[in-house]
């Protein structure tokens, strides 16, 4: 018989009871708040069509007969319809799946913390995460708010919004070791964004990224900055240089989100990705009205991991993908 | 050969970079949530010895390179050149030159086993094995009794090597030596 190990889980029986732990205080946090938890399908008709993100799907049998059903990247579309149908404010922790996500901070299958709040500003749920991320790790130090523009300029000398395309590729290239003269504005950013500011932040406190530029909006509201540029209504949270959540102002405007769709169906082409099918009872639901408010998604595998002060998400998770 | 996508990069893949073959150390996949990912590579280059840190596009690809490594006994030097043979039964001997001997120079021994890195059938490394048994060719005399105190001296080794030995050992002798750190382990 092949003697092997990776039975085992990766994360010891003493980190799971302290998991366990964790995600029973993040549920008690909603509940002290009157916060709904929630459960919607892992699988759907529609997927996301964000150009980024690489969805699993499956064929099945079902009273339809053989369809495809799509893994959920994240819960915020099934979520999305609750709100419009009246179910006032809910969270969910909910296993979301993301192919080719693979590494040290990421995998696979994951749990997403979803939650949204109608009528909050994007203030006042950045001030929510902070009391939760505060509740899990108590040790934490302040918030600060940075400015997606403050950060490039800091930390490159160079405006995300006005600096042309030619002098983002070199910049780019230069930092990444590698030839970006193809690649388009938001790509460049990316890159700085992962290899040189990414890796800064979080670091003495939690760090919350404000103001992206418009066309990294995803599913957030957009608006004009001070400095008069369209900026999209949406934050990031980073500790110890991950990326912890992800929050809007969320898009109530059907008109806007189906456009959004096919945009985003049309960069997948583009990036000879196939396309996905679109939510169309998601755009229904907008049609009949979702209260203004936001919402926010968080790798709580991450903030397990760090508030377990662990080197990799394996160490917080009983089987990851090789394991599984 | 096969071309491999980020995707499949995992340490130990060889791949062609800027015309050499490299070996790769470190995968890390990096992606803001809502963004374009990228793979931040470490690889050695094995022609230079080199680590360089990369950054690709996931999805990008690298060829493959035809690199080898096999286990080969050391036959002899002609001051050129150094000679192995393949352990197979083969008889079949590759010629190794400087720049590929490097720093293992100083720890040859006549028929020991080395692994030799071959690419496209050319030999471009040499690397000892851990441990050697090799004698004392120079020292000083060693201290009769000091057996357990510490202290320590160079010695020369017949294989070309100047490691710290302790006080007690002697010209003559066959010493152990790990080979990574250019450390004594034991007498042989």
């Amino acid at each position: 018989m092949p003697r092997s190990d990776d039975w085992q889980p990766s994360a010891t029986i003493e980190t799971l009871c302290q998991r366990a732990r964790l995600l029973a205080a993040v549920r008690a946090f909603f509940a002290a708040r009157d916060v709904l938890e929630v459960e919607t399908p892992i699988l759907g008709h529609a997927g996301s069509t964000d150009p980024h993100l690489d969805s699993l799907s499956l064929s099945a049998t079902t009273s339809a007969g053989r369809e495809t059903l799509w893994l959920q990247t994240s819960p915020e579309f099934h979520m999305k319809r609750l709100l419009a149908a009246g179910s006032g404010p809910i969270f969910q922790l909910a296993r979301s799946f993301r192919d080719g996500e693979v590494g040290r901070r990421h995998n696979i299958e994951f749990t997403m913390l979803e939650w949204y709040r109608p009528g909050f500003s994007l203030a006042a749920l950045i001030s929510e995460c902070e009391s939760l991320i505060r509740t899990l790790i108590p040790a934490v130090g302040p918030a600060r708010r940075r400015r997606y523009r403050d950060l490039f300029r800091d930390a490159l000398a160079l405006d995300p919004f006005t600096t042309p395309l030619a002098e983002l590729q070199r910049v780019a290239g230069e930092r990444g070791g590698l030839d970006m003269a193809d690649s388009d504005r938001d790509g460049c950013l990316d890159l700085l964004m992962s290899l040189v500011i990414e890796p800064t932040l979080g670091r003495d406190g939690i760090d919350v990224v404000v103001d992206y530029p418009a066309s990294q909006a995803a599913l957030a509201r957009k608006r004009i900055d001070e400095e008069g540029d369209e900026v999209a209504s949406r934050f990031e949270i980073y500790l110890q240089g991950l990326e912890l959540a992800n929050g809007y102002d969320e898009l109530t405007d059907a008109q806007e989100q189906a456009s959004r769709f096919d945009d985003d169906n049309r960069q997948r082409a583009a990036l000879y990705k196939s396309a996905v099918a679109v939510d169309r009872r998601l755009v229904a639901a907008l049609v009949h009205g979702m209260p203004a408010g936001s919402g926010v998604a968080l790798g709580i595998d991450r903030l397990v991991q760090l508030a377990l002060g662990k080197a990799s998400l394996a160490e917080v998770m009983a089987f990851p993908t090789p394991r599984c | 050969m096969a071309n491999y996508s980020t995707n499949e990069f995992k340490g130990g893949l060889k791949v062609m970079l800027d015309g050499d073959p490299c070996n790769i150390l470190e995968n890390e996949f990096v992606k803001p949530g809502k963004g374009q990912a990228f793979n931040r590579v470490k690889l050695r280059n094995l022609i230079t010895g080199r680590v360089w840190e990369r950054t690709f596009k996931s999805g990008e690809s690298l060829e493959g390179a035809d690199v080898m490594d096999l286990d080969m006994e050391y036959l002899y030097t002609d001051g050129d050149m150094w000679h192995f043979m393949k352990t197979d039964g083969s008889f079949e001997q590759y010629a190794v030159d400087r720049k590929a001997i490097g720093d293992v120079e100083k720890w040859l021994k006549e028929q020991a086993v080395y692994t030799v890195t071959l690419w496209n059938d050319n030999a471009i490394a040499v690397s000892p094995p851990n441990f050697l048994e090799l004698e004392v060719v120079e020292t000083d005399p060693g201290l009769k009794g000091d057996t357990a105190q510490g202290g320590s001296k160079p010695a020369k080794l017949s294989s070309g090597a100047t490691v710290r030995v302790p006080l007690f050992i002697n010209q003559g002798e066959v010493l152990k030596i790990d080979t990574r750190t250019g450390e004594y382990v034991s007498r042989a």
